[in-house]
């Protein structure tokens, strides 16, 4: 690799005078997006997304909880009810996401230290998957509410009663005897901040480093600083 | 580079997190957390406001229904709004019907009865789940149908009730129950072998070390012959201690043991607490030792043993009676170790004292202090000191001894004070105002009176008094007061067990229900009302244990799909989903079946007739109420499935035919539809055996 595209990945060095006479411009980007990072782990501990299905033989509800890696709450009662109108076992849904989540969090994870230790703008492209990671998840369950809900096996039981549907990811939906509620919860909330301190992040990345791109291509030098 | 140091340490942090988030698993102590939480809203408990509309309403309600004011006061004392749950639950003896009765106070509702001895469908106990359990309790050799239940005990700790576990005693046939409250059913029988007779079970020592069984009609002991001619010398009477192994759940038969005892009809007993702790009471009736068909002049039996003014109370040391019987102390009368009535004297384990004749209860208070004997035949409660009574037995104060050779505490060192109530006085409770609440069977009344020594000062009476009667309908045996016969009563409720309901009901022919009835003994002084009638029309309950609700904790599904009941553990044999699926070998066939809503899997057994079966099923539910019934037509075959249980029968393949099985509960909306056949083929062998396994 050439010394200009590695100055182009890395961005300008930062002089040692410089970050003495302004630490904090430069520690502003990287506490930012340690904090970020944070939030990113410390999601994984809490539930993404809940389903409430409340009907009058179920006074106490049947929920279903989403962690990016595993379903929990009341899935053998619902998947039980389930099989009456057709639909497949909840484990068989997203079974690639749940396995593959914790791994890609961890790559996040890293990217974003790319991203803080990077000083040029090739830290917006680090930082991406992190940000977009919150929408994605919504989608991508979205899509597997809409595959399940319609995609019925024509044999079951209620087939006659219930027809295909899809159920809402977020909010009030009717199935059956059944209201569901759908939210996000903890760790989806966790993982959402987590997108926005990216995002101020950046802009303090931004505001610390542009200065320096700027300087060194005013001066048309490379390496000044080394 | 100082920069650099945080990442690495947020790096390290990241890697434990990911680590931990695979180590720990997060869901599942996610599900155990909102399990715990009560999801379901509160009810909006808004003060209530009459307004002239709503006393109106109200008003025109009660002149109706042609209600009194004091009628509408009970029913608000006592009605429960659907889907509130009572304050206390009452475990009540079931009487002739051989099982344990569930009752919630004070809305006194039956929830549900527990089958202990004798064999009962609708829980599937004995059909033929629970077969060992009640082979346990045969009768030399015998099969036993039915019960005689009458003195429950709830297990407690340091005199407390601990809503683990709970006993009963059979008094037709001196068998003793332990019923684990978890799931509220019948783990053990254990047979008494040295007599077919009991009375005082189930009494329990504070810590449950121990079951009491007193005996109640004397016979030769190890059920032998001897003639009733030699009453004398070959008819005893016994008390049995079962020692209680809390871990296990189980009575330890091989650390049990008994006392023999004069053979006076020994009747209730209870142990000592706190003050009197180490000692047992049990009193008896018939020291006269006539027997039936030995007629004094023209005087019956029954007069007969109420000749003498008194009869004897027995205490018991069993603290040391344990140290002789593990010193080897003790003889085996039919396999059972007992002390005998010498041994249990040379050692300092038994003496006796006079009582007021033919009494019932002997109670001890909650701190320990006295034991009051209601004296059936006498107007007066008597009461004993537990201090008085040691120093006695210290002292020697004998007034003799009988003609067993056991010593006769002198009466007046030990008699506390007499309090007369009124006629038949028999079973006495406590509350927590320094109150004794006592039935009397004559007056058909609940008789609330004061205690002395330390209770002196929680009341506003003079000590040893009579306070108020509250007539009762009618003829009351047992009453309960909420944890009544703990160290710590609670007072509150008070149920009076009527022995006759007379005209409380609708007549229900020839044979009327019992009637519990429901007093309120939470106000102090002379204001004690009935609350409310419950009748029972399913055996004549004895006695009752009345807990606070919250000290139980049942589970409403069991811990885990495969659960054996009997072990309480899952069961490693018991068939799991997926592998569902019929086995041959030879003339044995074993089925591995999975039961789900709506279906059995395999749905179809085909048998050789003559056939030896095993057949193992596993209810795979995990949700609350969604047991499933398993019957087969013409077997004796249903099973209670309640979620998550595992059950394994055996059975010979009988009669050539095609027997359908079916879920006999209410299971879901396809319910009909949970069924299959089970096949008996002709033995000839012109039909081929397919192996099925469907699923």
């Amino acid at each position: 690799m050439s010394r200009h595209s590695l100055f182009s990945l890395m961005g300008p060095r930062v002089s040692d005078q410089e970050l003495l006479t302004r630490g904090a411009r430069y520690a502003a980007p990287t506490v930012t997006l340690a904090l970020a990072r944070i939030l990113l782990v410390v999601s994984i501990f809490f539930p993404y997304w809940s389903m409430m299905l409340e009907a009058p033989q179920y006074p106490d509800g049947l929920e279903i909880v989403a962690f990016v890696n595993t379903l929990a709450g009341d899935v053998q009662e619902v998947d039980g009810l389930n099989h009456y109108i057709g639909m497949r076992p909840l484990g068989e849904a997203a079974s690639f996401e749940r396995a593959s989540s914790v791994w890609m969090i961890v790559a996040m994870f890293l990217l974003i230290e790319g991203a803080a230790s990077v000083r040029s703008r090739w830290a917006v492209l680090l930082v991406l998957p992190a940000l977009l990671f919150p929408l994605g998840f919504i989608v991508d369950l979205q899509f597997w509410l809409h595959h399940f809900g319609q995609n019925l096996d024509p044999h079951a039981p209620l087939s006659s009663s219930v027809k295909p549907f899809t159920a809402p990811a977020i909010g009030v939906g009717e199935i059956g005897q059944f209201r569901t509620i759908a939210r996000l919860e903890t760790g989806w909330w966790l993982a959402a901040a987590g997108s926005l301190v990216t995002v101020v992040g950046l802009v303090l990345h931004r505001r610390a480093y542009k200065p320096l791109h700027d300087a060194a291509k005013h001066r048309g030098a490379i390496g000044v600083a080394g | 580079m100082s920069l650099r140091i945080p990442i690495s340490v947020l790096s390290l942090a990241m890697t434990i997190g990911v680590g931990a988030s695979f180590v720990y698993d997060v869901p599942e102590a996610y599900a155990q957390d909102t399990k715990k939480k009560q999801r379901r809203k509160e009810v909006d408990a808004a003060p209530v406001e009459l307004n002239a509309t709503t006393v109106a309403e109200l008003t025109k309600i009660a002149n109706e229904r042609k209600l009194r004011v004091e009628d509408l006061s009970a029913a608000l004392k006592t009605y429960l709004p659907s889907g509130t749950h009572d304050d206390y639950i009452i475990f009540a003896s079931g009487g002739h019907s051989g099982q344990v009765f569930m009752i919630g106070v004070p809305s006194m509702r039956l929830l549900r009865t527990i089958a202990v001895f004798t064999p009962e469908p609708w829980q599937g106990y004995g059909y033929p789940v629970g077969e060992e359990i009640l082979a346990a309790g045969k009768h030399e050799g015998k099969d036993i149908l039915w019960g005689d239940t009458h003195h429950p005990a709830l297990s407690e700790t340091g005199g407390e009730y601990d809503g683990q576990y709970l006993f009963i005693g059979d008094k037709a046939n001196a068998r003793l129950a332990v019923i684990d409250l978890r799931d509220m059913e019948t783990k053990q029988i254990v047979k008494n072998p040295l007599t077919i007779s009991d009375h005082g079970a189930s009494f329990v020592t504070p810590d449950s070390d121990y079951i009491v069984e007193g005996g109640q009609y004397s016979t030769p002991l190890g059920f032998n012959y001897a003639s009733v001619d030699d009453y004398q010398a070959a008819y005893r009477g016994m008390v049995t201690l079962w020692k209680f192994d809390r871990a296990a759940g189980r009575v330890d038969v091989k650390k049990s043991f008994a006392l023999e005892l004069p053979p006076y009809f020994q009747d209730l007993f209870d142990s000592g607490k706190k003050a009197s702790d180490g000692l047992i009471f049990g009193n008896s009736f018939c020291v006269e030792s006539v027997t039936p068909g030995f007629n004094i002049g023209e005087v019956n039996f029954e007069a007969g043993c109420s000749q003498r003014d008194t009869d004897y109370l027995h205490i018991i040391d069993w603290k040391k009676a344990e140290k002789v019987f593990a010193k080897g102390g003790a003889k085996l009368v039919n396999g059972f170790p007992v002390i005998s009535i010498k041994t249990a004297v040379d050692e300092g384990i038994l003496c006796l004292t006079p009582e007021p004749k033919s009494p019932h209860g002997v109670d001890v208070t909650p701190n320990g202090e006295f034991v009051v004997i209601a004296g059936k035949l006498d107007p007066h409660v008597t009461v004993y000191s537990t201090k008085k009574i040691r120093e006695a037995i210290a002292a020697k104060k004998y007034s003799g001894s009988d003609v067993y050779g056991v010593p006769v505490l002198d009466f007046d060192s030990v008699m506390e004070k007499q309090v007369e109530l009124g006629l038949g006085p028999l079973h006495t409770q406590y509350d927590d105002k320094g109150y004794a609440y006592t039935s009397l069977f004559l007056d058909s009344a609940v008789a609330r009176w004061t205690l002395g020594g330390e209770y002196a000062s929680k009341h506003s009476e003079e000590p040893w008094k009579l306070v108020t009667k509250t007539p009762v309908q009618y003829n009351i045996g047992h009453l309960v007061a909420a944890e009544g016969d703990s160290v710590s009563p609670d007072g509150r409720y008070l149920v009076a067990m009527n022995k006759w309901s007379l005209d409380r009901f609708f007549p229900t022919g020839p044979l009327l229900p019992q009637n519990f009835q429901l007093v309120d003994i939470n106000n102090p002084g002379t204001v004690m009302p009935v609350l409310y009638d419950m009748p029972v029309g399913v055996g004549e309950p004895h006695y009752a244990q009345m807990i606070k609700a919250d000290k139980l904790k049942p589970w409403t599904v069991y811990p885990a799909i495969g659960w054996n009941p009997q072990t309480q553990s899952i069961d490693p044999t018991a068939v799991k989903a997926g592998e569902e699926k019929i086995v041959r070998d030879g003339h044995d066939v074993t089925v591995y079946m999975t039961a789900v809503r709506s279906h059995f899997a395999p749905d179809r057994v085909e048998v050789t007739e003559g056939d030896n079966i095993t057949w193992k099923i596993t209810s795979l539910e995990q949700s609350i109420d969604t047991t499933h019934g398993f019957c087969i037509g013409g077997y004796n075959i249903n099973l209670s499935l309640e979620p998550g249980e595992a059950a394994t029968i055996h059975f010979k393949a009988g009669k050539p035919g095609v027997y359908p099985f079916y879920c006999t509960e209410f299971c879901s909306a396809l319910h009909l539809e949970m069924l299959g056949y089970f096949v008996v083929k002709p033995a000839d062998g012109a039909v081929k055996v397919t192996e099925a396994s469907s699923k």
